[in-house]
């Protein structure tokens, strides 16, 4: 069997494994319109570690954090702190959020929004910002599974007919079980990330330098300039480092599908201990990091920095080995994948469509508009990764400066009653402009600060400034002492 | 709604400052320090710290929660 035949023999197998595991886990009931988006609020630690394990670990963790500290070096360290520093957030934001949750039946974020603030219109622009700071998600998502075929197959198999096949899995998958699939095939895909990070992060080093101290050692004596900020970049330095590392913070909790998440653990106290345990995952990540240094010195002249990863994985192992990185990559990208599509769809028929144009219908039938969003949105982002070209990191980044805006209506929502629906919708729309203007302008970083951070401190001032000079409302419902 | 504990809010600051305002201090390549940079070093202690904090402010917490004259 050639190189390419073998590799792509064991990722194929590996795909096909995670996905029907993903079939299997569901089957024997039926879901409803609940059932389907948050699991029946019955999920014990166990799994809701493993569903929210299962979306952090994306494409982007593997490929675009070892393609940055490849192609950017120092300023990826950012990835490093935002993990552990959003959820020492979440410890005191998210046990709050899944009372108001419980006391309202809340499956989404903008059910939040119109119970808090009493406003559809609201929630349904929190659900637009959601929908378009999904967009470039889930392009990195396609982009990633792109890469990891073309590479696995020694180019072979092109990008286009890879991310095809993928979405059509994706779209499956999701149609027949809902989040209890996802939460299954997160299992496997887990299990297999920490034996592809372990592998990687330890192997590669260890062949090339023999380990990583030596490694460090050799890349510290060659390039001492490319391990600090900023890096092999002209203006990524320790503002925007501090500025990075707060957006995204903050913004983490805010993505709609973390939000929904948020309302499946089983109780506020399993989101207390979560909170805990969740950084000892991201030690995993320090393995990746290993890697795209290593690859510095080991492949100097790569064009795309999110090709390093697999790229030294196939000069390193054998094809057999770079199937199952490959396998293990891919379903890291479906797994998410699969959630932001799930989300998107039910935010649009549930949350969007239904309110404002159509109060009237049913259950049944918002459960099928939310499929045939499925569909739409699955094709939508295929032709925007058949044509896109930013770095897999860059791509996270521009969703973090729009899905953050969201940050001030719900944390002020939470826990300062003064704060009203004009107010967090004035507040959004200066946030989620300014961060479009200026990243659309290149002006990114701007005064040295990311600019979805700048875009943020705005939308602050402003949500604060109008909630102040409004009327606050009669009863805001905000969770009472239990 | 009750608000989190200052002691529990203090041990939650702790790990932002250690991370992320205090960067220039620790962003350098040596001392290294287990075969590693000192800024992955660093922010790897920290990762390892973070759950030791929020553990703190967890039983700190739980402290409030439980009703006067009961419990330790």
């Amino acid at each position: 069997m050639t190189s390419a035949a073998s590799a792509l023999t064991v990722l194929i197998a590996i795909v096909a494994f995670g996905t029907l595991v993903g079939f299997l886990a569901g089957s024997r009931q039926r879901m409803d319109l609940e059932q389907w988006t948050v699991g029946g609020r019955g999920f014990g630690i166990v799994l809701v570690f493993l569903l929210m394990a299962g979306e952090i670990y994306t494409t982007f963790a593997f490929l675009g954090v070892s393609g940055w500290a490849y192609s950017r070096g120092g300023p990826v360290l950012y990835v490093l702190a935002y993990l552990s520093l959003a959820y020492t957030a979440s410890f005191f934001i998210l046990p709050q959020l899944w009372e108001v949750g419980r006391q309202h039946r809340l499956q989404t974020q903008p059910d939040f929004f119109n119970i808090r603030y009493g406003n559809r219109y609201l929630a349904g622009f929190v659900c637009v910002v959601g929908i378009l700071a999904f967009i470039p998600y889930l392009q990195l998502q396609l982009d990633g599974v792109g890469i990891i075929v073309s590479v696995a197959s020694f180019g072979h198999i092109g990008r286009v007919p890879a991310m095809t096949v993928t979405v059509g899995l994706v779209i499956a998958f999701v149609f027949a079980n809902g989040v209890r699939a996802v939460a299954w095939v997160s299992v496997v895909k887990d299990f297999l990330m920490i034996i592809a990070a372990v592998a990687i992060g330890v192997g590669i080093p260890l062949a090339h330098f023999g380990g990583i101290g030596p490694m460090f050692v050799a890349l510290a004596h060659a390039q001492p300039q490319h391990l600090t900020m900023p890096g092999a970049t002209p203006n990524l330095g320790h503002s925007w480092y501090i500025s990075t590392v707060l957006l995204t913070t903050l913004g983490f909790y805010m993505w709609p599908h973390m939000f929904s998440a948020t309302f499946t653990a089983k109780s506020a106290d399993t989101l207390r201990r979560n909170a805990i345990v969740m950084p000892l995952y991201t030690l995993t990540l320090a393995l990746v990091f290993f890697a795209g240094f290593a690859t510095v010195l080991i492949l100097p002249h790569l064009k795309n920095g999110d090709l390093a990863l697999l790229t030294v994985v196939s000069q390193t192992f054998p094809a057999w080995f770079l199937g199952v990185i490959g396998g293990a990559g891919a379903l890291t990208a479906m797994v998410p994948a699969a959630i932001l599509l799930l989300t998107g769809a039910t935010l649009f028929a549930k949350n969007l469509y239904r309110p404002i144009f159509a109060p009237a219908m049913s259950d049944d039938a918002v459960a099928r508009l939310a499929r045939v969003m499925v569909i739409l949105m699955g094709g939508i982002s295929l032709a925007l990764a058949i044509h896109g070209s930013s770095t897999l990191v860059s791509l996270l980044l521009t969703g973090y400066a729009m899905v953050t805006q969201c940050f001030p209506g719900v944390v002020l929502g939470l826990y300062w009653r003064r704060a009203t629906g004009p107010g967090v919708f004035s507040g959004i729309v200066v946030g989620v402009l300014t961060a479009v203007l200026l990243m659309s302008a290149h002006l990114d970083p701007v005064l040295g600060l990311n600019a979805g951070f700048f875009a943020l401190c705005l939308n602050f001032v402003v949500t604060v400034a109008v909630s102040l000079a409004t009327p606050a409302r009669a009863a805001a419902v905000v969770p009472e002492p239990t | 709604m009750r608000t989190p504990s200052v002691g529990a809010l203090i041990l939650g600051i702790v790990p932002f400052v250690a991370m992320c305002f205090t960067v220039p201090l620790w962003d350098r390549v040596q001392p290294l320090v287990l075969g590693l940079p000192f800024n992955l070093f660093w922010l790897i202690l920290w990762i390892v710290l973070t759950p030791c904090c929020i553990w703190g402010a967890y039983r700190l917490e739980s402290r409030a929660d439980a009703p006067a004259g009961r419990g330790p």
